[in-house]
């Protein structure tokens, strides 16, 4: 018999190594998964870093440009139409011939004149409708480059190649090095980033009016999914019987969370527009189908919250004569909100980041004015990075990185609040 | 948390206020032009749309890239301010789309040739180049080819250009090239696919439906790969595989002449002139379709096509140019301009 135990408690201490063994390995295992993820990680935010920042910058040239009275308001009448109607592309070539009096000509003066973005001429025409008294006056001005020009100060192009292979041609190089040994070229913060709509020129674009029709979309999306959502999950949760009508809806439900985005693009293409006449590429539509695509996942947030609320609240409060009503909305509700938010924040951080719904109902388009009502058109902010990266100019591949940079900022801050919000007000019984 | 929850509701339940007043007002008048159509000309319509927002007093078009046709597709849905003004187009618009457009109302439109755009084969500058001629081309790209003898279509047997022609490179056949759903596909394939495979006596006899098929069909064991809709993806893809030809269009082939170099087609590198003066073979027109029953209902349509139609956008120097569109001949212009001003309906047997 006793042998019989030792040799048990033998073979437990023979086994005691590769027991502990197996168990390091098995952790080790758990480690190098997660490392392999955070590497994946890492390699995405350093790429995107690695190609966004600079787009935070942009190059820009500082000349002497006299907004002569003669050119921009022969009348002296300063009306303003006559100031916005004014050459003011003209007005910079000229500054641009007054700094290189030596080149004479036509082609060399295109080449010359290509150096500044044509957007400076409007920028510069703005300034001037906005204060006339500068009519008259030589300023000094720092004028936004071109992006061929932005590309080569930031490396993108490289000086030492063959003049055949950039896109910037040796006189333009010329130009370009006297300009900075006089310290007429300096890169500055990109305010048109995050002031502009979408351009074609990629100096002059921005996210604006991306980011407008993002939050429109989500301000619909919120003002109709939240309510809907929380009206559902309480009535699922405290009123509805347990029958096979309830059961069929809660399957509903389940599975409408797991459908691919795009076919509540194609749905709210056959509802809100072919069958509703909403007008196509409008933040209101894009809320409407967005809104039923988080629908499900709030109820389901909702719905978990409510039933983590214990019982006993519930029998007390009907114990002491609350009427149901009352129950819900004095004691469970204020104990379930906490919950029910963090998943509607989740549920709208994911239709922040959507873009497959939104093809469907024309919102992949070209918005330069920002939209200001929910029914003017507008795009959306991960549709501004689809079509950047689908733009030819090289200029647009930073700009694509740093839109994205700003997209995830948006989703990480929103995630941060579901987080905070669930560690504050979260009562654990 | 009571009260603060009232709050909450409260705000709720207003902000669900004001997107149904909004709601009710949708019916209201469009008072911007919406363009549609291909994403080939989309880069050209957006500048010219962008300096007709800024220069004049009228709202920026909204342009939405939907693919040749796609574009006809909701351009001839109806007539009135659901329906988009004007649709882009790589390829001219076909009779059937005209038919489909009458029989929802639109009747009068508007062609306006824009430009040309080049298709080119491209390679990572570096490796070989490449003089091709589209017999070559469609020896390397079709499915089925004439053996040997000349008579019989086998399946592709060739696996490197310089099996096809011992001047060419000898390197492995690998073209990435876009899928069935873009007008760069099929104006390859009737430019190039079509005209290189005329060459050949075997598929020349074949009856009508067999020569379509022989001749547009490309091969499908991994040497013609479809790389999606993104030509910059494609020149990505060329940069991290010097063996591979890229096919795209001209413009990003000029915004990547540091990175990539065009092949030779039957002799003629793609250039700006080349292209321009239609030696380049492999170049097809962009258009635009306007609605003329729209003129006037929504502001602008006039003025937006001045301005496309005008010197500094589609002239030789115009800024379309610098975006790599390839003007008309001076008096082609001059043709679509007094069409355009007439606003005479388009005719497809002109």
């Amino acid at each position: 018999m006793s042998n019989r135990r030792q040799s048990v408690r033998d073979r437990v201490a023979l086994g005691i190594a590769r027991r502990y063994r197996r168990e390091r390995n098995f952790r080790l295992l758990g480690l190098a998964a997660v490392l392999v993820g955070l590497s994946f990680l890492a390699f995405f935010f350093l790429t995107l870093i690695g190609n966004g920042y600079t787009a935070f910058l942009q190059t820009h040239i500082r000349l002497d440009v006299e907004l002569s009275a003669s050119l921009i308001d022969p009348d002296g009448e300063l009306d303003p139409q006559t100031i916005g109607r004014a050459n003011y592309q003209g007005l910079i070539q000229n500054a641009l011939r007054a700094r290189f009096p030596e080149v004479a000509s036509r082609n060399e003066l295109r080449e010359l004149f290509a150096l500044v973005s044509p957007g400076a001429a409007f920028e510069l025409r703005d300034s001037v409708l906005g204060n006339p008294d500068l009519i008259g006056e030589t300023m000094d001005l720092w004028l936004v480059a071109d992006d061929d020009v932005d590309m080569l100060i930031k490396g993108h192009i490289d000086r030492s190649a063959e003049e055949s292979q950039r896109r910037i041609s040796d006189p333009q190089l010329a130009w370009i090095e006297a300009l900075e040994a006089d310290g007429r070229i300096e890169r500055q913060f990109n305010h048109r980033f995050f002031t502009a709509g979408d351009s074609r020129d990629p100096e002059m674009s921005g996210i604006r009016s991306a980011i407008t029709g993002s939050f429109l979309m989500l301000l619909v999306t919120l003002a109709l999914s939240f309510p809907l959502g929380v009206a559902t999950a309480i009535y699922l949760e405290e009123f509805a019987p347990k029958n096979r009508w309830t059961d069929l809806i809660e399957v509903n439900i389940n599975n409408l969370a797991a459908v691919p985005s795009i076919v509540f693009g194609l749905l709210g293409l056959a509802l809100f527009i072919n069958l509703f006449g909403l007008p196509r590429s409008a933040p209101l539509v894009g809320g409407l189908v967005l809104t039923l695509m988080t629908l499900p996942v709030v109820i389901i947030a909702g719905r978990a919250a409510l039933m983590s609320v214990p019982p006993s609240i519930r029998e007390a409060a009907l114990g002491v004569g609350a009427s149901k009503m009352q129950m819900i909305l004095h004691h469970v509700m204020p104990l379930a909100l906490p919950g029910m938010l963090t998943g509607t924040i989740i549920g709208m951080a994911r239709a922040l980041g959507e873009s497959a719904p939104l093809l469907m109902i024309g919102m992949v388009a070209f918005i330069v004015d920002v939209p200001e009502s929910p029914l003017d058109p507008a795009t959306a902010l991960p549709v501004q990075v689809y079509l950047w990266a689908d733009s030819p100019e090289r200029a647009f591949v930073e700009r694509t990185s740093a839109a994205i940079l700003v997209l995830l900022a948006f989703l990480l801050a929103m995630n941060a609040a579901a987080i905070l919000l669930r560690k504050r007000f979260e009562r654990n019984w | 948390m009571n009260r603060r929850f009232a709050w909450f509701s409260a705000c709720v339940c207003f902000l669900g206020t004001v997107s149904l007043i909004q709601l009710t007002q949708a019916q209201a008048v469009r008072d911007y032009i919406s363009i549609v159509g291909s994403s080939t000309v989309y880069p050209f319509s957006t500048v010219v749309a962008e300096r007709f927002g800024r220069t004049t007093a009228f709202k920026t078009p909204k342009i939405e890239s939907t693919g040749s046709g796609g574009g006809f597709k909701l351009f001839c849905s109806g007539v009135g301010v659901q329906s988009p003004d004007i649709t882009n187009s790589s390829r001219r618009v076909s009779q059937s789309e005209i038919d489909e457009c009458a029989r929802n109302g639109v009747r009068e439109v508007v062609e306006v040739k824009i430009g040309y755009d080049g298709i080119v084969l491209a390679n990572v500058k570096g490796a070989p180049s490449y003089e091709l001629t589209r017999e070559h081309i469609f020896l390397a790209l079709a499915k089925n080819v004439p053996d040997s003898g000349g008579n019989s279509l086998v399946p592709n047997p060739y696996r490197s250009w310089a099996e096809i022609d011992p001047a060419l490179p000898d390197m492995s056949i690998e073209v990435l090239g876009p899928p069935p759903t873009s007008g760069t596909r099929d104006a390859f394939v009737e430019l190039v696919m079509e005209v290189g495979c005329e060459a050949f006596p075997a598929i020349e006899s074949l009856a009508d439906d067999a020569r379509t098929a022989a001749c547009h069909t490309l091969r499908e064991d991994g040497a013609f790969i479809e790389a999606g809709e993104n030509d910059n993806l494609i020149v990505q893809k060329l940069e991290a595989n010097p063996t591979a030809l890229g096919i795209f269009g001209y413009s990003f082939l000029d915004q990547n002449q540091d990175k990539v170099q065009g092949s030779f087609i039957d002799g003629v590198a793609p250039l700006f002139e080349s292209i321009a003066d239609g030696s380049y073979p492999v170049s097809r027109p962009l258009y635009s379709y306007v609605k003329t029953t729209h003129v006037g209902e929504i502001p602008g349509i006039e003025e937006f096509l001045a301005e496309l139609t005008s010197d500094a956008a589609w002239g030789d120097f115009g800024y379309l140019t610098d975006r790599g569109l390839i003007p008309l001949p001076e008096s082609e212009r001059q043709m679509v301009l007094n069409a355009v001003q007439g606003l005479e309906n388009v005719n497809l047997a002109q």
